[in-house]
């Protein structure tokens, strides 16, 4: 690694801003990354981290200030560009060909033709001096999401990085993963590597991080030195008030069970998709159970399976408020009592262009807001209104499109919709992922008191946090299988991340009685 | 100096119903360019395009009799293209539309009540129609065929199919070999408007589609479910709205509305079956539903707008001596000029300031 006078900033930023047709995203953000120093940007959703990242990697070009790099302005003008400085970019979601090797997807990103055995080697050498086990020779499709994001920060650590961005690397990662992943950084730091890491885990921060720069609506609200200070502290600069807490009563037992899975199987349509295997599960009336793992281990599969978006070619499978209902459409499992919230919010649980309104005519049309066939304009625009109070959601109002709300607002009215209409089962995935700190506590809260009112709530999460702040009982899904529940109080984070890469008791017998017995149903 | 198309936050309300006319404007002024590329008078050839087809009674009544079926395919069309489903084989679902109801016609040819022939006709055009646009229907749904290609071609075979039977077993024995069905009697024949001019009942009934066009789309919960199935695929599939059944609806409407458009015009100006009985009205009926912004006061405007279009190259034909294709013309630069003009809705030019 080049030597740099002593004292000189890795990277420095003065004043810059970046107005967008509707948002300022940066307005005058300074900083500051020395050699070395692994420096991280905390923020909630929308406080401009990524906008500002992608004008350092070169993606968006500022509409103000001055970048700085080792003691000579520059004009990143694109990735190519970034790259050929020395800056190296490992982004939350991976692009990777999934029908390609990992030698050849690496190859993709370099200038020319290189030579692929020379690259594996290359690769090889990389991977085992930084503790990043990958077989360069392996397909993409068949490695773990954690596999994947090694191949991503192998793939920028071949260029000689002189300052790697990582943007929420920990969000799919098991805990033993994460610690991994940090021994890793440590290491690049302690080479000079400088590292800006992004993030909203102030517990992550606190324990990795030098140096943290703070944003809120664009600016900067602080710097500090996260090792000094506490996530309380933390939370204040980041959000302006104290982290609000949720309130949690006991579990009360022996509630009906509303929602049974019973050896449901599935072969996903998807090649690269995860095929259910064998799940098992009761979910009963006055519960939440939350349901952990690293994305992409069935978690969408199953979703489908239980809302119904993806039918079974049986009925027993499922089992809704008492009625097998494997073959329902949507529609009828509603009917039965059972609300859902999907993890994407724009195209699925909401349609972006249309109003508030017509959302709610969406999923609550069973509400009294038909006549004949016929829309009840009045009606309609009632149940929006009430729910834009009751759960209060920041917007122009019940014709205010979708698409014109903040992730957590819409999520909000999401909620909302689903719980006014008094779900007796609550299905709900990724509850606060992209909200802000309060809108996310404003969510959980609402989940706990469906719960106190003897509903029964499923939630399936990958925010291993939040499911331990609102479970009463937890499972995990890895590879298509679901494990054993376990009451939240008797279990805890370290047991749960072993379980996430699918070594609960159990596991191995489970999985060869399961091939055994059970065929592929499409 | 350079411009650039930048992204509206927020799509132009304004625009969308702007863009229309603009569009209009602009066909206008192409048309004058034409003329006076080809050494016609561009204000003579425009007035005789655009003003002296409604110069009279009867002029204004044409413009009714060739409104109609543009308005009826239209009116079905949007019913589809709202749900993004793109029914494009209008044409051939109104051409099995004119051959069911010339079956009838003709199986009970002498017949001479109205109250029976006519309603008879009605619904074996509607299900002639609808029959041709079922097989699109059930390729997409059974096994994900594109319905833009298979309705297209079935086009063409419809058009063959008219052929064969007006060569062949329908021939008029009587018609001096020219490829055509006997006439109509009179109990076939749908009752004129106004007497003296061809507007006839049809119109009335093209009326009644695009009210009930309305009250489907923008009040009912089905047209609610067929909007959301082509804003959002998944939200459609969470909110448990079935996409097979969203193709169905949206593709047995059109077929249905152009084959009854098909029954108009064989039980109205026509008389029998010929086959030249479309003067390309289930293409033109697409212009249509687009320029009217899918919405039935707007496709109503904008089929009297296609249909003085056709009515003007006939009077260009006949007076400025060019040839009847310059309605395709003018057809033409609408959809290109309203295509552009389009754009606008979602974006606006911005000067880039040099870097």
């Amino acid at each position: 690694m080049t030597k740099l006078p002593e004292g000189t900033p890795r990277l420095q930023l003065r004043g810059i801003r970046k107005v967008y047709p509707t948002v300022v995203a940066n307005d005058g953000i300074d900083l500051t990354a020395m050699p070395g120093e692994i420096h991280a940007v905390l923020g909630e959703n929308g406080a401009g981290k990524s906008t500002l990242m992608k004008i350092i990697y070169g993606v968006t070009r500022p509409t103000e200030g001055e970048i700085t790099w080792e003691g000579n302005r520059v004009h990143v003008e694109s990735p190519a560009h970034a790259r050929s400085i020395g800056i190296g970019m490992v982004f939350q979601h991976f692009s990777l060909f999934e029908t390609l090797t990992v030698v050849e997807n690496v190859a993709l990103g370099l200038p020319g033709a290189p030579d692929l055995n020379y690259l594996a080697t290359r690769i090889e050498k990389v991977s085992e001096k930084y503790g990043l086990p990958v077989d360069p020779r392996r397909l993409v499709h068949a490695l773990s999401v954690g596999e994947r994001q090694r191949v991503e920060i192998v793939r920028c650590l071949l260029q000689n990085p002189r300052l790697l961005i990582m943007d929420e690397p920990t969000s799919v990662l098991t805990p033993q993963a994460v610690r991994k992943l940090f021994e890793t950084l440590r290491f690049l730091s302690s080479e000079g590597c400088s590292i800006l890491y992004i993030s909203h885990k102030l517990d992550e921060i606190q324990e990795l991080c030098h140096v943290a720069t703070v944003l809120r609506g664009g600016k900067v609200t602080g710097t500090c030195i996260p090792s000094k200070e506490t996530p309380k502290s933390m939370a204040r600069l980041m959000i302006g008030k104290d982290l609000p807490v949720c309130q949690h009563s006991a579990l009360k037992e022996g509630g009906k069970v509303l929602l049974r899975l019973s050896g449901l199987s599935h072969a996903s349509d998807d090649p690269f998709g995860t095929d259910l295997k064998d799940i098992h599960l009761d979910v009963h009336a006055g519960e939440i159970v939350g349901i952990a793992g690293v994305s992409g281990n069935g978690q969408q599969e199953l979703l489908r399976a239980i809302s119904g978006e993806e039918p079974h070619a049986e009925k027993h499978p499922v089992q809704v408020c008492g009625t097998e209902a494997g073959r329902m459409m949507p529609g009828r499992r509603r009917k039965l009592g059972m609300g859902f919230v999907p993890e994407e919010r724009l195209g699925r649980g909401a349609v972006p262009k249309l109003s508030l309104a017509y959302n709610a005519l969406l999923t609550a049309h069973q509400r009294g807001m038909l006549k004949r066939g016929l829309i009840d304009f009045d009606a309609m625009k009632l149940f929006a209104h009430d729910t834009i109070k009751a759960f209060d959601v920041r917007c122009g109002g019940p014709n205010a499109p979708a698409k014109s709300l903040s992730g957590g607002n819409l999520q909000k009215f999401i909620m909302g919709r689903e719980i006014r209409q008094s779900p007796k089962l609550l299905v709900v995935a990724q509850p606060t992922w992209g909200v802000d700190v309060g809108a996310a506590a404003f969510i959980r809260q609402a989940l706990i008191d469906l719960r106190n009112e003897g509903s029964a709530v499923l939630v399936i999460s990958e925010e291993l946090d939040e499911l331990f702040e609102i479970c009463d009982r937890m499972a995990v899904i890895a590879k298509g299988r679901l494990s054993p529940t376990k009451l939240a109080a008797e279990t805890n984070v370290e047991e749960i991340g072993v379980w996430m890469s699918g070594m609960w008791p159990g596991a191995e017998s489970a999985a060869a009685n399961a091939a055994a017995k059970v065929p592929h149903v499409a | 100096m350079w411009l650039e198309l930048e992204a509206r936050p927020e799509a132009s309300n304004a625009m969308r119903y702007a863009s229309p006319l603009i569009a209009v404007v602009l066909m206008v002024i192409g048309g004058f360019l034409i003329f006076l590329s080809l050494g016609r008078d561009p204000i003579l050839g425009l007035n005789i395009f655009f003003l002296k087809p409604l110069a009279d009674m009867y002029g204004v009544a044409e413009l009714l009799l060739k409104a109609t079926p543009l308005a009826l395919i239209a009116i079905g069309l949007a019913v589809g293209f709202r749900a993004n489903v793109w029914n494009i084989g209008a044409e051939g679902q109104y051409m099995l539309g004119a051959v069911a109801s010339t079956g009838v016609a003709l199986y009970f040819y002498g017949v001479e009540s109205k109250w029976l022939m006519l309603p008879m006709m009605l619904v074996a055009g509607a299900i002639g129609g609808a029959l041709w646009a079922l097989i699109p229907a059930f390729l997409k749904t059974r096994f994900n065929a594109n319905e833009i290609l298979v309705s297209l071609m079935l086009v063409y075979i419809a058009k063959l199919f008219v052929s064969w039977l007006v060569f062949g077993p329908w021939k008029d024995p009587e018609g001096f070999n020219f490829p055509q069905t006997k006439t109509f009697t009179d109990g076939a024949l749908l009752p004129l408007l106004v007497e003296g001019t061809r507007v006839n009942l049809a119109f009335v009934i093209a009326l009644f589609a695009l009210g009930a066009g309305y009250v489907f789309m923008q009040r009912s919960f089905y047209g609610f479910q067929m909007m959301v199935a082509g804003e959002a695929e998944a939200a459609a599939r969470y909110a448990g709205f079935s996409a097979k059944r969203v193709v169905w609806v949206g593709l047995l409407t059109g077929g249905a509305a152009a084959g009854i458009a098909g029954m108009a015009e064989v039980a109205g100006p026509m008389g029998q079956l010929t086959p030249n009985v479309s003067a390309n009205y289930g293409f033109a009926a697409i212009i249509v539903a687009f320029v009217g912004r899918l919405n039935p006061i707007g496709i109503l405007l904008a089929s009297l707008l296609m249909s003085l279009l056709y009515l003007g190259g006939e009077q260009a034909q006949q007076y400025l001596n060019l040839p009847s294709s310059i309605s395709l013309v003018f057809q033409g630069m609408l959809l290109f000029f309203l295509l552009g003009a389009d754009v606008f809705i979602n974006f606006r030019v911005k000067r880039r300031v040099a870097a």
